[in-house]
């Protein structure tokens, strides 16, 4: 049975992390409350985006444009998002696991392009071939990070490189249920105007494919915003459950210890009390 | 009937009110809109975007993007969107000066170099919009 000291420094251990986790805990929390902002904040835009799209879509014909045309032959690139840190609970292991899965069933000519260090890992680790990698983008990622990220698909598409570009990320669902989901970004599969006026009564200035082509590659980029948005959010999220359910762990633990504690103590005091009754009885 | 604007960027909606009419730079040119204006879908540039409501007249620093027109609804999609009164005119001025010192620095690759002076004429129109703000008094008002 462990000695009274090393249960006592082990309740200091265990009481050192738990500190650590509640904080983690709190500064998620924070975090989380942020992303969420910005993820509903930045819905209008892409919203916005896909409603003209669907506009113009209802005048172009698919070869119109590059970014519209589905194409034969060309790699798979699959857009993997997934966090920079870890102690994100079980976030990250079901994304990968999802992406792999994802890439065993229809295997193929393919390849991966990360953002955040950890799909990276686990992509090196598989063999995958890597195309690039984005470091995640921080605590508040801008429009701004993800245009070289937006450019690099949109040019490898235009090129013929890949052939069709899915994206996988973590979907913010609640704090509870982070889903991980694939949707194909390229070719553009414009959404059905639902809303209001036909596309067709629309006037563009200063030409349909004129605004197509600026319209697409900034469509690319709010579909990729989104994503590290969504995946944000998810991390955050993933991190505060993880960390709160570490801390109960550390309470239940330090409960136990003290338990354990209290017995070899009251066990130690009956001995010493055994000890000097029987030395009073033998004098 | 009222109009509806919205203006959205990539990180937030910049603006959303019913208004009386809007001026916007177009790619084409200036372009006012008033309600029961005909359905249009059409690129805007860089410039000024100038709301009248009522009496007053509000601007924003506005940077590529589109605009959806609609009977009773103005929908503004734009990079970049900065409310007149809420530039700050030393942050501006800087900015340009920057944009100036780099753009002399010389560039080799022409990405660079267009990236360069687009910085440039963002800080020239967001000083532009701000002072004129400055200048005219706030809230800037109609005869």
């Amino acid at each position: 049975m462990a000695s009274q000291r090393d249960i006592r420094r082990r309740i200091r251990d265990v009481g050192r992390i738990k500190q650590i986790t509640r904080a983690m805990q709190f500064v998620a929390a924070s975090k989380l409350k942020r992303a969420q902002d910005s993820t509903l904040a930045a819905r209008p835009y892409s919203e916005k985006i896909d409603e003209v799209l669907a506009d113009l879509a209802a005048v172009l014909g698919q070869d119109e444009h590059p970014l519209l045309a589905a194409r034969e032959g060309g790699k798979r690139l699959i857009v993997l998002f997934t966090s920079d840190r870890g102690l994100a609970g079980p976030l990250n292991t079901n994304t990968i696991r999802f992406v792999a899965r994802a890439i065993t069933e229809h295997p193929g000519d393919l390849a991966v392009v990360s953002v955040g260090r950890k799909g990276r890992d686990a992509m090196r680790r598989a063999r995958v071939p890597l195309e690039a990698h984005f470091a995640g983008f921080g605590d508040r990622p801008s429009f701004a990070d993800v245009i070289p990220l937006a450019r690099l698909v949109t040019d490898g598409f235009v090129a013929g490189a890949f052939g069709r570009i899915d994206i996988v990320y973590p979907r913010f669902v609640s704090t509870l249920v982070q889903r991980p989901t694939m949707e194909t970004l390229l070719p553009v599969q414009p959404a059905q105007d639902t809303e209001g006026i036909p596309g067709n009564q629309f006037i563009f200035e200063p030409g349909p494919a004129a605004v197509l082509e600026q319209l697409l590659p900034r469509y690319v980029a709010a579909r990729l915003f989104q994503a590290v948005l969504e995946a944000k959010a998810s991390e955050e999220s993933s991190r505060m459950v993880a960390m709160k359910n570490a801390t109960e762990n550390a309470d239940d633990l330090i409960g136990e210890y003290t338990l354990a504690y209290n017995k070899v103590r009251q066990a130690n005091i009956t001995r010493e009390m055994i000890e000097i009754a029987t030395g009073a009885q033998a004098r | 009937m009222p109009l509806l604007l919205e203006i959205v960027t990539p990180e937030k909606l910049a603006y959303r009110d019913t208004v009386d009419g809007v001026v916007l730079p177009g790619s084409e040119g200036e372009l006012g809109v008033l309600p029961h204006h005909a359905p249009l879908v059409s690129m805007l540039g860089l410039g000024e975007l100038r709301i009248r409501k009522g009496t007053e007249v509000e601007s924003f620093a506005i940077v590529g993007g589109f605009l959806q027109v609609r009977p009773d609804k103005v929908v503004v999609m734009a990079e970049m969107a900065d409310m007149a009164a809420e530039i700050d005119l030393e942050k501006a001025a800087e900015a340009r000066r920057e944009a100036e010192k780099a753009l002399e620095g010389g560039f080799h690759e022409g990405a660079d170099l267009a990236a360069a002076r687009g910085a440039l004429q963002v800080a020239l129109l967001r000083q532009r919009v701000a002072e004129r703000r400055h200048r005219e008094g706030r809230p800037r008002s109609h005869g």
